[in-house]
């Protein structure tokens, strides 16, 4: 079903400096799929995730999103409405929580009721109370409590397609699994599209329901959680040895 | 004789005064919008640090000089100072103002990208507002520096409270130097604190 594709690569290839970083990615992204793009460090998964707001141009091959190549979009529309959220979370230090939450919203001229009220839900939806946050400053906060922040702030105008960078990887294990847990609930509740970079096999395997592998800026495989752990592909066992290698080890 | 002292005295200090602030203005006016100019373009920034920087190496009695024999903004007088003096000051307000904004979090800008800022509410919602107290802090510095070479510009006939300085050196009257220094160094003062104070509201976000 090409027509509910909400983003689409198309050959898309990326060079940089003489480095080719992505090579030839065709792959869709189908209303309220979560796709994972798994991979190694360098292995383009950052690069193929910033095409998709237009924060980089592919070198050649175009993305689409809703069916429009992201050069025919005016930039400032097409971000917009694509909520992103970042490892280093990327609060602005200078506003308060609900200023940074309420930003979008603000940009896109809301009134003050509306934005508090939004503001005020968003707070409560990723878990911190409203009266105790809202007002503070993103220095005052712990490292999860930022990032729900980012996740409320990407949330904030509604946007119909999520962009995830690695966003829980800076986090302790215990809130991480919180976050994930809280991404999941959220994720039932709203019927969004997201593109989840990560690194760890088992986030992918719990938060993706597909995963696209990347391994030298190539997608070698785009499977189910359920298929991928029997991939018999290399760079899939790869990953799938970091879930047990201690079982190993033992045997 | 003490009246006419202390009238001269407030006459310099004004016209003193008048020197920095006109100086500092035009100083400010180029230097904040260059700096954040050269601060997205990267082949530019050496060139003009590069100039700003070669200025500030010219001893500030030889750059007056040099300034004399120049049409239009040369010659005796105040023009010929407040160039000077803009030229001096620009390169801490530049320079300062080119490091405020590089010094903004490289995320905080992508996520203001990413949340589809445009260019210029990037600009005045996110890079100003947290380059601020370095931008100020530039100024700063460029105002102290202002006020203590603006009694040099006396040599070139511009006035300030250098008259009382070159006076006293000329007829060794310590009462006259002091005169020009006491006034100007109360001045520095002032400025650094009350500029200091500003930067403070700005302080770290």
């Amino acid at each position: 079903m090409p027509m509910s594709a909400i983003v689409a690569f198309r050959d898309v290839s990326y060079t940089i400096g003489g480095k080719q970083v992505l090579r030839n990615l065709n792959f869709e992204v189908q209303a309220g799929e979560t796709l994972v793009l798994l991979g190694r460090s360098g292995s383009g998964k950052t690069t193929t995730l910033k095409m998709v707001n237009g924060l980089v141009r592919p070198t050649s091959g175009e993305v689409e999103v809703e069916g429009k190549p992201t050069g025919a979009w005016d930039p400032i529309r097409l971000r917009r409405g694509i909520g992103y959220v970042i490892q280093e979370v990327g609060l602005f230090p200078h506003f308060t929580v609900a200023g940074n939450v309420g930003l979008v919203p603000k940009l896109e001229g809301w009134s003050r009721a509306a934005i508090d009220k939004r503001v005020h839900e968003l707070l409560e939806q990723v878990g911190l109370s409203p009266q105790d946050f809202a007002a503070r400053r993103p220095r005052d906060l712990s490292g999860g409590e930022r990032q729900r922040v980012g996740v409320a702030r990407a949330l904030a105008a509604d946007p119909p397609l999520l962009l995830f960078d690695e966003p829980f990887g800076a986090l302790d294990p215990v809130t991480r699994l919180e976050l994930q847990r809280q991404f999941l609930r959220l994720r039932r509740s709203f019927s969004k599209t997201s593109i989840f970079v990560t690194h760890d096999v088992r986030e992918a395997l719990l938060i993706g329901t597909r995963i696209g592998l990347l391994e030298g800026g190539c997608l070698r495989l785009s499977a189910t959680p359920s298929e991928f752990v029997e991939a018999d592909l290399p760079e899939a066992k790869a990953f799938l040895a970091c879930l047990d290698w201690k079982a190993e080890e033992s045997s | 004789m003490r009246t006419d002292l202390a009238g001269q005295l407030a006459a310099l200090t004004l016209e003193h005064l008048w020197l920095v602030a006109i100086s500092m203005s035009i100083a400010t006016g180029i230097g904040v919008p260059a700096g954040i100019w050269i601060a997205h373009r990267r082949p530019v920034r050496g060139w003009v640090l590069g100039f700003a920087n070669v200025v500030e190496t010219v001893p500030s009695l030889a750059l007056f000089g040099f300034l004399i024999p120049i049409p239009l903004i040369g010659g005796i007088g105040k023009t010929t100072a407040v160039v000077a003096l803009v030229l001096y000051a620009l390169l801490p307000i530049l320079r300062n103002t080119l490091a405020g904004v590089l010094g903004v979090d490289p995320a905080v800008r992508e996520s203001a990208l990413a949340m589809g800022m445009t260019r210029r509410q990037l600009l005045w919602r996110v890079e100003l507002p947290l380059a601020a107290s370095v931008i100020l802090a530039g100024l700063r510095i460029a105002a102290v520096a202002t006020i203590g070479t603006a009694t040099i510009a006396a040599a070139i006939g511009a006035g300030g409270l250098g008259v009382f300085i070159f006076r006293g050196l000329a007829s060794v009257d310590t009462v006259q130097i002091l005169a020009g220094a006491v006034p100007a160094a109360l001045m520095a003062l002032a400025a650094d604190g009350g500029l200091g104070w500003i930067e403070k509201q700005f302080g770290p976000a």
